[in-house]
C-alpha cells in the first residue's frame, strides 16, 4: 500500500511536470511566436517605471497568458467534471457533455449576452456564470429526471446517452435561435457555443473559473473515499455508512458550476471529461482520490495541447478547439462504448 | 439483542409485511426462509436499515435504529448481498478496505491495514489481492466481499463503548455452487460460534438452513408462520402448507432434519 501510495503521488509529479511543459509551450507558440526573453521582457514592462509595453508585449500580456491560463483551469474542470460523472452514475462513458451539462450552460450564457441586454440584467462580474449554472442545472436535471427507469429509479446508460442526445439538440436549436434574431453585435454567433474557443479568454474569465476550478476540486476530494464507495454499487455505500442522496447532491452540484462556469467563458468543449478519467484508470485503477487530482492536471494539459494545436494548426487564422478535441475525443469514445459489455 | 416490533412495509399499496415482530439473541445463526415473495428480502432492508418500515420499530439493543447516525451504523451493523458489479476496475484489497471505510477518517491506519490482512488469509484471497475484482468468479467475488463485510465489522480501539454487532446476510450463496455454498456456510457458522454477532440471514435451500441454522424463521406471505429450532420448525406439515411440497424425511444420524422433495 505504502508503495502504491507513493507510485500514484509520484505519477501526479510527474504528470504536473508534463502540464508545465504544455503551459511552456502554449505560452511561446501561436498566431505570434515568443522567445523567453519576449517574454520576460514583457512581463518586466509591468514593473512600476520601466518603459510603456510595446504592442507584442501588450498581446503577450492580455491575450496569449490570460489564454494559456484559462486554459489551464478549463481543462482542468472539464477533467474532474467527467471523473464526478463516472463516479456518481457508476459508469464510465458518462461525461458533462454527453448529459446536457454544458450545452445547458452554453445556452444560458447565450441567453445571458442576448436577453441581458434588452432587460438589462447582469452587469455584475457573477451574472454570466450564474445564468451559465442556471441552464446547466436545468438540462442536467431534464436528462436524468427524463433518462430514469420508471421500476427502479436507475438511469440506465442507454437512455442517458439518448436522452443527452435529445436535450443537447434542444439546446443547441435554442442557441441557434437566439444568435438568429439577436441583432446585438455583443451576441455572439452560434459557432462560438457550439464549438467551443478559448479565444474570448480575459483576466476576468481567469479569476472566476479558477475559483470555480480550485474550489470545486478541493470539495470534490473532501468526497472522494465516498464516491469509492459508491463504486461498489448505491446500497453498499449506504451500508458502508454513506449517506447516497446527500452525496449525489454535492457532487452533481460541484459537476454542474464547475463546469457551467467554463463553458460560460468558452463555449462546448466535448470529450475531455471522458477521455482524461479513463487514460488515468489505465495506470493506477480508479481510486477516486487519485482521479480527482489527476484528472485536474491531465485535463488541463490535454486542453492546453489541443489549444496549442488549435493556434497553430491555421496560422494566423484559428480552429474552434472543440473541433480538435472531437477529433480526438470521439474515436475514443467510439471504442469504449464497443469495448464496455453493458448488458442494458 | 436484535428486537423487531410490529413492522408492517406497504409498498405502494401492496403489503410486503404484516405486523411481524421477532428477537434475535446474539451469537447465535438466525435464518429466515419462505417461498419467492414472502418478504425476505424486504425483512432483511429493513432490519439493516436500508428500507424503512411504513409502521412498527427496529432496535439494535434497545435503541431504536431510526436515529442512529449513519457512520456509527455502518461500524456495527454489514451487511453481504447476493452479488456486487462493479464497473470499474479495482483491486480485490481496495474492495476489502472498503470495509474499514466508516473507521478511519483519511488514510487507513496500521490498525485496518492489519485488519485487511487478516481477513485476507482467513477467506484464502491474498493471492489475489493485487488482482482486478471484475476478472474473479463469482466464487471468488464473494470470498472478497464476506472478508470486506467481515473487515467492517472488526473493531478498532477508539470505537468507544463495546456495542452489539450486526451481520445481515441477503441471499448470498444465490450464484455460488454446491461447493461454495456448503463452504460459505461453514465460514458463517465459525464466525457465528466464535463471536457475539447477531447474524441473520435468508437462505432458500431448506437443506443447508436445517445444516447450519440454530434458529430459523420461516416466512409466507408477509407473515412469520413459523420460529424456532430446524426441528422444530421444519416438519412436513409446515413445509406442505408454506411451499406446496411435501417433504420426505431422511435418516441422517445427525441432530438435524434432512428432506428430499419430489
Amino acid at each position: 500500500m505504502t508503495s502504491a501510495r507513493l507510485s500514484s503521488t509520484t505519477l501526479l509529479i510527474g504528470l504536473a511536470v508534463i502540464m508545465l511543459a504544455a503551459l511552456a509551450a502554449s505560452i511561446r507558440f501561436g498566431a505570434i511566436d515568443f522567445t523567453i526573453r519576449d517574454i520576460l521582457t514583457a512581463i518586466g514592462s509591468l514593473v512600476p517605471g520601466s518603459p510603456e509595453a510595446t504592442l507584442d508585449q501588450r498581446i503577450f500580456l492580455e491575450l496569449r497568458l490570460p489564454r494559456t491560463i484559462l486554459c489551464l483551469f478549463v481543462g482542468a474542470s472539464l477533467g474532474v467534471g467527467g471523473t464526478l460523472m463516472q463516479a456518481l452514475f457508476r459508469n464510465p462513458i458518462v461525461e458533462p457533455g454527453l448529459v446536457g451539462t454544458s450545452s445547458g450552460a452554453a445556452f444560458g450564457s447565450a441567453m445571458f449576452f442576448v436577453l441581458g441586454g434588452v432587460f438589462n440584467f447582469g452587469s455584475g462580474l457573477f451574472a454570466l456564470p450564474f445564468a451559465a449554472c442556471i441552464g446547466g442545472v436545468i438540462s442536467t436535471y431534464l436528462v436524468f429526471l427524463l433518462a430514469r427507469s420508471r421500476e427502479n429509479g436507475r438511469a440506465s446508460i442507454v437512455m442517458l446517452l439518448l436522452t443527452g442526445l435529445a436535450i443537447n439538440a434542444l439546446f443547441m436549436s435554442a442557441i441557434g435561435f437566439l444568435s438568429y434574431i439577436a441583432r446585438d453585435p455583443q451576441a455572439r454567433s452560434i459557432t462560438f457555443w457550439s464549438l467551443g474557443t478559448l479565444s474570448g479568454a480575459n483576466w476576468t474569465a481567469v479569476k472566476i473559473v479558477s475559483a470555480s476550478a480550485i474550489g470545486g476540486t478541493l470539495l470534490a476530494l473532501r468526497y472522494a473515499k465516498q464516491l469509492n464507495a459508491l463504486m461498489i454499487g448505491e446500497e453498499e455505500a449506504t451500508y458502508l455508512g454513506v449517506n447516497v442522496n446527500r452525496l449525489k447532491w454535492i457532487i452533481l452540484s460541484i459537476n454542474v458550476v464547475i463546469v457551467a462556469v467554463a463553458t460560460a467563458f468558452t463555449g462546448v468543449i466535448g470529450f475531455v471529461g471522458l477521455i482524461v478519467p479513463h487514460i488515468l484508470r489505465m495506470t493506477r485503477g480508479a481510486d477516486n482520490r487519485f482521479l480527482i487530482v489527476g484528472s485536474a492536471i491531465v485535463g488541463a494539459t490535454l486542453l492546453s495541447f489541443a489549444d496549442l494545436v488549435a493556434r497553430v494548426s491555421l496560422r494566423p487564422a484559428e480552429l474552434p478547439i472543440g473541433i480538435v478535441t472531437s477529433a480526438v475525443g470521439v474515436p475514443v469514445f467510439l471504442f469504449l462504448l464497443r469495448r464496455s459489455n453493458y448488458v442494458y | 439483542m436484535l428486537t423487531v416490533k410490529h413492522i408492517t412495509s406497504r409498498v405502494n399499496g401492496r403489503e410486503l409485511l404484516s405486523d411481524v415482530s421477532a428477537e434475535f439473541a446474539a451469537g447465535k445463526l438466525h435464518l429466515i426462509t419462505g417461498p419467492n415473495g414472502a418478504g425476505k428480502t424486504t425483512l432483511i432492508k429493513i432490519l439493516a436499515r436500508l428500507l424503512k418500515p411504513t409502521c412498527g420499530s427496529v432496535e439494535y439493543d434497545g435503541e431504536d435504529v431510526a436515529a442512529a447516525n449513519e457512520l456509527m451504523l455502518a461500524r456495527r451493523r454489514a451487511v453481504l448481498s447476493q452479488a456486487v458489479e462493479i464497473a470499474f476496475p479495482l483491486n480485490v484489497r481496495e474492495v476489502i478496505m472498503m470495509g474499514r471505510y466508516p473507521h478511519f477518517g483519511g488514510q487507513p491506519g496500521p490498525v485496518d491495514e492489519r485488519i485487511v490482512e487478516d481477513v485476507m488469509e482467513m477467506f484464502e484471497v491474498a493471492e489475489f489481492a493485487a488482482r482486478n475484482y471484475q476478472t474473479l468468479s463469482g466464487g471468488e467475488r464473494q470470498r472478497v466481499n464476506f472478508a470486506r463485510v467481515l473487515a467492517q465489522l472488526q473493531r478498532s480501539h477508539d470505537d468507544g463503548p463495546h456495542q452489539c454487532r450486526y451481520l445481515f446476510l441477503d441471499e448470498p450463496l444465490t450464484f455460488l455452487d454446491i461447493r461454495h455454498q456448503i463452504d460459505f456456510m461453514k465460514k458463517i457458522r465459525a464466525f457465528a460460534d466464535s463471536t457475539d454477532v447477531v447474524t441473520i440471514g435468508v437462505v432458500h435451500d431448506l437443506n443447508l438452513a436445517a445444516r447450519f441454522a440454530d434458529q430459523i424463521l420461516i416466512l409466507n406471505e408477509g407473515r412469520i408462520v413459523a420460529g424456532g429450532s430446524p426441528s422444530e420448525v421444519l416438519t412436513a406439515e409446515s413445509i406442505l402448507n408454506v411451499f406446496g411440497v411435501e417433504p420426505r424425511f431422511v435418516e441422517n444420524g445427525e441432530s438435524w432434519p434432512h428432506m428430499i422433495f419430489e
